[in-house]
């Protein structure tokens, strides 16, 4: 009985906060057919939109993946004295405000900062330094658990075994920690793709420019053409759907390793 | 064996490996770039300017207390709620678990700014259902709850698959009512991993901007949180301004994340 | 040879080698036998290079290895936990060591096959090691350390985590496995029976020292101390003299210099008969007798018996 009643507040709760409103916008985004969404995606400043979005993540994505297998291999394996502060500094993004992310970066490449003049604000380094910020935690924070989980015998025997430290990576810790970095990805790629709040202070927000597809939401939801901002809310939604997906098809595989 | 009369050499501390050193190297270069040199240069322009009294502004203050205010209620009720929707995933079956269990993770995947849109479609002006949240308090907390709802339940959920039922059933066969049992036996178990959960969110929703940016209507002392009002103090030309309160959110995501470390090392201490 | 020179190495406030000097001679099967915390894994360790000593150094036929790392020793190590590559077949496993050195592929598939049947697991190549039972992965590491023909063989603990009955078969099977190929053997254990059986020189380390090396036989009749005394088997003390529970006989009648003792227990253990006594001073006292010496003797509980050792050790101070 009381099983049934928390089954069903539990549940309640998801539809009335999550499910009722991504399905109604959804809803509203085809309420007057497919084509007049789909002629809002495709307008020239929503394809320049998506296009920057893609780059943006593309690239903090295959920094941040570097950066996070060295990283947690640092951090696990070699622990040099001094680095816990590196160790909480990771952790950061995930816990500072995107504005706040945003603000620094203002502060320290605009008028007056110390690395004023480089062309970085107000066009594509900006937004990709702002989005390789809140998207760094990931992969690190993924890999780090996996690393500390398989342990340091296999390494050892491969180097008893004559294996140079490249070899002992890539025959025996990769093979470990390929689906947790694979995890990281996705959740760095969904991370990269909707950050919004920092990109937003640090691109100048032009469109057909430095307008990334969340700035595009935003802009037409704010010149009342909602029309547009559903049918892009949707395509970001159907991204989000889409990591999902991948995040419970890489789980199950990562916990049987 | 009988030790020769000569002191033995000392050999040279080990030094770190190429690979290592590279790892090393790299990501601490990297993070001091990528994170390091702007927080200073944050800090560094809130001093410079002396703009520390533009925390104590009557409208900074406000936006700050909302901030709390809010994010301390969605914790709140994200320790509660959370809880109930992990233990629904973990120790009740019924169809479409799997799926209810994937869609935990959605607010994390949607993009804020189109969760802003979505709450609006449904609760906003043109609500079809007759609520029209807009522009209020409460628009506020229903955004950060959205946002926030993945943390505790991912946090409590791996715990709740590792307890050990057998401690359950030994309450149990001690005479503890179930409510006992969840109490005496079961909470104190769950509490590091609400707790950390909780902190995680409390953290996430006091920074939270896009999913807040449409929907609160940003009207200052009564809708306006602290990430909208450093935006505000920004699009105005007023950076200095901006960073004073930033700093003071640079100081509580520290304090907090400080917090979680320092608690779950003090929890894994009567691990066994 | 393997020569370990005034080997120190602490971590943080623990020093787990005190200035050891070992030496393991060429084709040897050497045990290093301690308690826990005696440094024996440690030692294990700086031979083959995964740790690295404070002082001291490491000569492996005559080359001074000290700094050199675990890559260009030569030296084939097995882990306790079998350090299995979880990701590799069993066969796979084998040749890691051979792939990695670029050795032709005819050659790899010869030896591995070679190792595969020495080491019995030739039905199982395909296999993975979560597929395998604790022995049958020891036995894995094993051809997989052996696959580069090493100058020296260090095993860690590497029957620890078995089961008593496969332990006893791995250590038979090692035996022989050494008398075939005279590899050079280091083994570490806590456990004074396995190194007995299997070894022929015995270290004995306790607290970072090295308390005695000697061969089984001679640590047992011979031991250099009351700890090494107590350590290889069980003792009786009586003041100052160490005496095993077989040297201690019991008599049913008083004669000059027999003690009195109660019966408290019997133990049968098979053939033999441990029978646990407690002196009239109130000090307890076990014997061991054979099967056909308790009955004729007829103990039973609460009997009392006069005991007098027939061989007894005093260590001077």
């Amino acid at each position: 009985m009381s099983r049934l009643a928390l089954r069903f507040a539990s549940l309640g709760y998801l539809a009335v906060l999550l499910l009722a409103p991504v399905g109604f916008v959804f809803y509203r985004a085809f309420e007057h057919g497919f084509w007049p969404a789909w002629h809002a995606v495709t307008a020239p400043d929503a394809l320049h939109a998506l296009k920057l979005t893609l780059v943006v993540a593309l690239i903090a994505v295959v920094a941040n993946t570097i950066f996070g297998i060295l990283c947690a291999l640092a951090i696990v394996r070699y622990r040099p004295p001094g680095f816990g502060i590196v160790n909480a500094l990771v952790d950061l993004p995930l816990a500072l405000s995107p504005v706040v992310v945003g603000l620094s970066l203002l502060l320290l490449y605009g008028r007056g900062g110390w690395l004023a003049g480089h062309n970085i604000l107000f066009a594509t380094p900006g937004i990709v330094l702002a989005t390789i910020f809140v998207s760094l935690p990931f992969v690190v924070r993924e890999v780090v658990p996996v690393l500390r989980e398989v342990g340091i015998d296999q390494e050892q025997a491969a180097s008893t075994l004559g294996a140079s430290g490249m070899q002992t990576f890539l025959r025996v810790t990769w093979p470990a920690i390929r689906w947790a970095v694979a995890y990281g990805v996705v959740l760095t790629t969904a991370r990269a793709l909707g950050e919004f709040g920092a990109v937003r202070v640090v691109s100048g927000n032009i469109a057909g420019r430095t307008e990334t597809l969340t700035l595009y939401v935003q802009n037409q939801y704010e010149e009342f053409n909602a029309a547009g901002a559903y049918a892009a809310s949707v395509v970001l939604a159907l991204i989000a759907v889409a990591t999902l997906l991948l995040m419970s098809r890489l789980r199950p595989k990562e916990e049987t390793r | 064996m009988a030790a020769s009369p000569q002191a033995a050499v000392a050999l040279p501390r080990a030094r770190l490996s190429g690979g290592a050193g590279l790892a090393v190297g790299v990501s601490t270069a990297y993070l001091s770039v990528v994170v390091l040199l702007p927080l200073a240069a944050l800090v560094w322009a809130t001093h410079a300017h002396g703009s520390w009294q533009a925390v104590t502004s009557k409208q900074s203050i406000a936006a700050l207390k909302l901030t709390l205010l809010a994010s301390f209620a969605v914790a709140v009720v994200q320790a509660i709620a959370g809880t109930a929707v992990a233990w629904t995933l973990v120790r009740d079956s019924f169809p479409g678990q799997g799926a209810v269990n994937a869609v935990i993770d959605f607010p994390f995947a949607l993009p804020t700014i189109v969760t802003s849109v979505t709450l609006l479609a449904l609760y906003g002006p043109r609500s079809p259902v007759g609520i029209d949240a807009a522009f209020t308090r409460w628009a506020i907390v229903l955004a950060l709850l959205f946002v926030t709802l993945p943390f505790v339940v991912r946090t409590v959920q791996p715990v709740l698959i590792e307890l050990d039922q057998e401690m359950e059933e030994a309450a149990a066969s001690l005479g503890a009512s179930s409510l006992t049992t969840f109490r005496r036996v079961v909470l104190p178990n769950l509490l590091p991993a609400v707790l950390s959960g909780v902190a995680l969110a409390f953290a996430r929703a006091v920074g939270e901007f896009g999913s807040v940016v449409l929907v609160s209507g940003n009207l200052p002392f009564k809708t306006e949180v602290a990430s909208v009002y450093i935006f505000g103090r920004i699009e105005s030309g007023d950076a200095a301004g901006a960073a004073a309160v930033s700093v003071v959110l640079l100081a509580i995501s520290f304090a907090v994340l400080l917090g979680i470390g320092a608690f779950r090392r003090r929890v894994t201490r009567h691990d066994v | 040879m393997i020569e370990a020179r005034r080997i120190s190495k602490r971590f943080g406030d623990f020093v787990a080698l005190d200035d050891v000097t070992v030496d393991v001679p060429t084709g040897s099967l050497t045990a290093l036998l301690g308690p826990s915390g005696s440094g024996k894994s440690t030692l294990l360790r700086v031979i083959a290079g995964l740790e690295r000593p404070d002082s001291g150094s490491v000569l492996l036929d005559g080359d001074d290895v000290t700094l050199r790392p675990p890559q260009k020793r030569g030296v084939g190590f097995v882990f306790q936990h079998y350090a299995a590559f979880k990701h590799m077949t069993v066969w796979d496993n084998i040749a890691f060591g051979l792939t990695i050195r670029r050795t032709p592929r005819a050659t790899v598939r010869d030896r591995v096959t070679e190792l595969l049947e020495l080491v019995q697991l030739s039905g199982l190549a395909k296999r993975y090691p979560a597929q395998l039972s604790g022995g049958q992965r020891q036995r894995m590491g094993l051809a997989r350390a052996l696959a580069v023909d090493p100058k020296v063989l260090l095993l860690d603990e590497p029957f620890g985590a078995l089961d008593a009955r496969v332990r006893k078969e791995l250590r038979l099977w090692l035996r022989r496995l050494h008398d075939e190929t005279h590899t050079t053997t280091v083994i570490v254990t806590h456990d004074q029976e396995e190194a007995m059986e299997v070894a022929d020189r015995v270290v004995v380390l306790n607290g970072g020292h090295v308390e005695q090396v000697a061969a089984p036989r001679d640590l047992y009749d011979k031991p250099a101390n009351e700890f090494v005394m107590s350590f290889v088997g069980p003792v009786n003390r009586m003041g100052d003299a160490f005496i095993r529970p077989h040297d201690v006989e019991v008599l049913l009648e008083p004669n000059g210099s027999t003690q009195e003792a109660m019966v408290e227990r019997l133990v049968h253990l098979g053939f033999e008969v441990r029978v646990e006594l407690v002196r009239d001073d109130g000090e307890q006292l076990s014997a061991q007798v054979t099967r056909e010496q308790a009955e004729a003797l007829e103990l039973e509980r609460g009997q009392i018996v006069y005991v007098r050792p027939t061989r007894q050790t005093v260590f001077s101070s």
